[in-house]
């Protein structure tokens, strides 16, 4: 291991992790913001939408995000649709996590018992406010644990972005291979970053899981 | 309406050449699955067991593998174990490698899952019966298990052929880079092809996929 070598290149994987980073989260905050409003279609059976979002989560989820990726990038612009790469990347993990995130929120509404829907209409409240008071919060705690393995599953598929030049971990490793043949030490120091982004995430999702368990027992 | 790249798919055997692509993905992925999928039973069988060093051990390896992104997973095979050990890999070796570890760390935890979800009477009045430990889950475990494994290891099929998409990033010839070059080699007389092409590969993806994901849930619903 050439360690003068690893501190020099440190600031590259630093730029990098920030990138990966910032383009990973805002692409789930739009994952999010989608997943709930197809959530919500779905659980709400509201008519012609809730087609239109089935057939996105297909297809969203039976195709992989880098051939999606290539699409937005090389081949939308043809069609005088033109991204950044970076928008590229945001729009490509909102469009792949905007499915795995609706599922994750839906299973989320149809595990609150039947009953508390039912008991919030007999109170005379709307749909709005059942969903705000009732249905909402319950099925917020209990889709934590799935929110999270998704943030962790679309934080990884980031790694698919240096194929459309965004110059994130993977780009940098590779270049850096490339340019001074320091196989290990570049590979090394990718495997220490990426555990430094997604194990936290982890940790919490596993903590997360613990804690329902326990609010689940108690009922 | 420009030119979108479909008259190129249709020029000379570019199609079949794309198939073809697709269908080295599903070669990889078929065979990965093959192999991880008994590695991936036994992975199970030996995590539910006592011993703390073999579970310590287990888990790592399933940790490590399941936050790895699989992208990190082969750049280590493909470019870092052939720098240390000073041996030659094929992109497509690598990729078969990368995905049996893979597909058995999920398996595997699949496998532990399904095992530890069978109510513990089931062992202890096959004990009471008088069967041994190997009959027990041979007779009365893993038939039971198997009914939830199958929908969840359907589902790792699809996560494999979507995953097999990587592979272009080591070098292997699969469908993504036969419609690259194929873009390459029309660059003059239809710049715009890169539209059609790579809209074609994402519907063939999806026609793999999509067939396989709902047979996946049909037996989910009908054995769940």
């Amino acid at each position: 291991m050439d360690f003068a070598y690893m501190k020099l290149v440190l600031p590259l994987y630093e730029k990098a992790a920030v990138l990966t980073l910032k383009t990973g989260l805002e692409g789930i905050v739009f994952a999010t913001l989608a997943g709930l409003v197809c959530a919500v279609v779905l659980y709400e059976k509201v008519p012609v939408l809730r087609q239109l979002v089935m057939g996105y989560i297909e297809i969203s989820r039976n195709t992989p995000l880098l051939v999606q990726l290539f699409f937005i990038y090389y081949g939308l612009p043809k069609a005088g649709i033109v991204f950044s790469a970076e928008t590229c990347g945001v729009a490509g993990i909102a469009f792949l996590g905007g499915s795995y995130m609706a599922e994750a929120f839906r299973s989320g509404l149809e595990n609150v018992a039947a009953v508390q829907r039912e008991s919030a209409y007999s109170l005379g409240m709307g749909r709005l406010q059942t969903m705000r008071y009732v249905t909402g919060p319950q099925a917020a705690a209990a889709s934590i644990p799935a929110f999270l393995a998704n943030v962790i599953f679309l934080l990884k598929e980031t790694s698919v972005f240096s194929a459309v030049s965004l110059m994130d971990l993977m780009f940098t490793a590779k270049d850096l291979i490339g340019l001074y043949y320091k196989t290990t030490e570049s590979l090394f120091l990718l495997v220490i970053f990426y555990l430094l982004i997604l194990l936290p995430v982890s940790l919490i999702g596993a903590a997360a899981e613990r804690r329902l368990q326990y609010a689940g027992s108690g009922t | 309406m420009p030119d979108l790249g479909l008259d190129v798919l249709l020029k000379g055997n570019n199609f079949i050449r794309l198939l073809e692509g697709l269908f080295v993905a599903v070669k990889i992925s078929l065979v990965s699955v093959a192999l991880s999928i008994p590695a991936g039973v036994l992975l199970g069988i030996i995590m539910t067991g006592k011993n703390i060093a073999v579970r310590f051990f287990t888990k790592f390896y399933l940790e490590f593998i399941r936050i790895m992104p699989q992208l990190v997973l082969l750049f280590l095979v493909f470019f870092g174990s052939t720098r240390s050990l000073g041996w030659n890999l094929e992109g497509e070796t690598a990729a078969v490698i990368v995905f049996v570890l893979w597909g058995t760390a999920e398996m595997g935890d699949l496998v532990r899952s399904a095992l530890s979800s069978i109510p513990k009477h089931q062992y202890e009045s096959s004990q009471a019966l008088g069967l041994e430990k190997r009959q027990t889950y041979f007779y009365i475990i893993l038939p039971q298990t198997l009914r939830r494994l199958l929908p969840l290891s359907i589902n790792l099929v699809t996560r494999m052929v979507k995953t097999t998409s990587l592979v272009l990033m080591i070098g292997v010839v699969e469908v993504l880079k036969a419609g690259q070059q194929m873009i390459e080699a029309n660059r003059m007389n239809s710049p715009n092809a890169a539209f059609g092409i790579y809209l074609v590969i994402f519907i063939l993806y999806f026609l793999v996929c999509w067939p396989v994901s709902m047979a996946a849930r049909h037996l989910e619903k009908k054995w769940g």
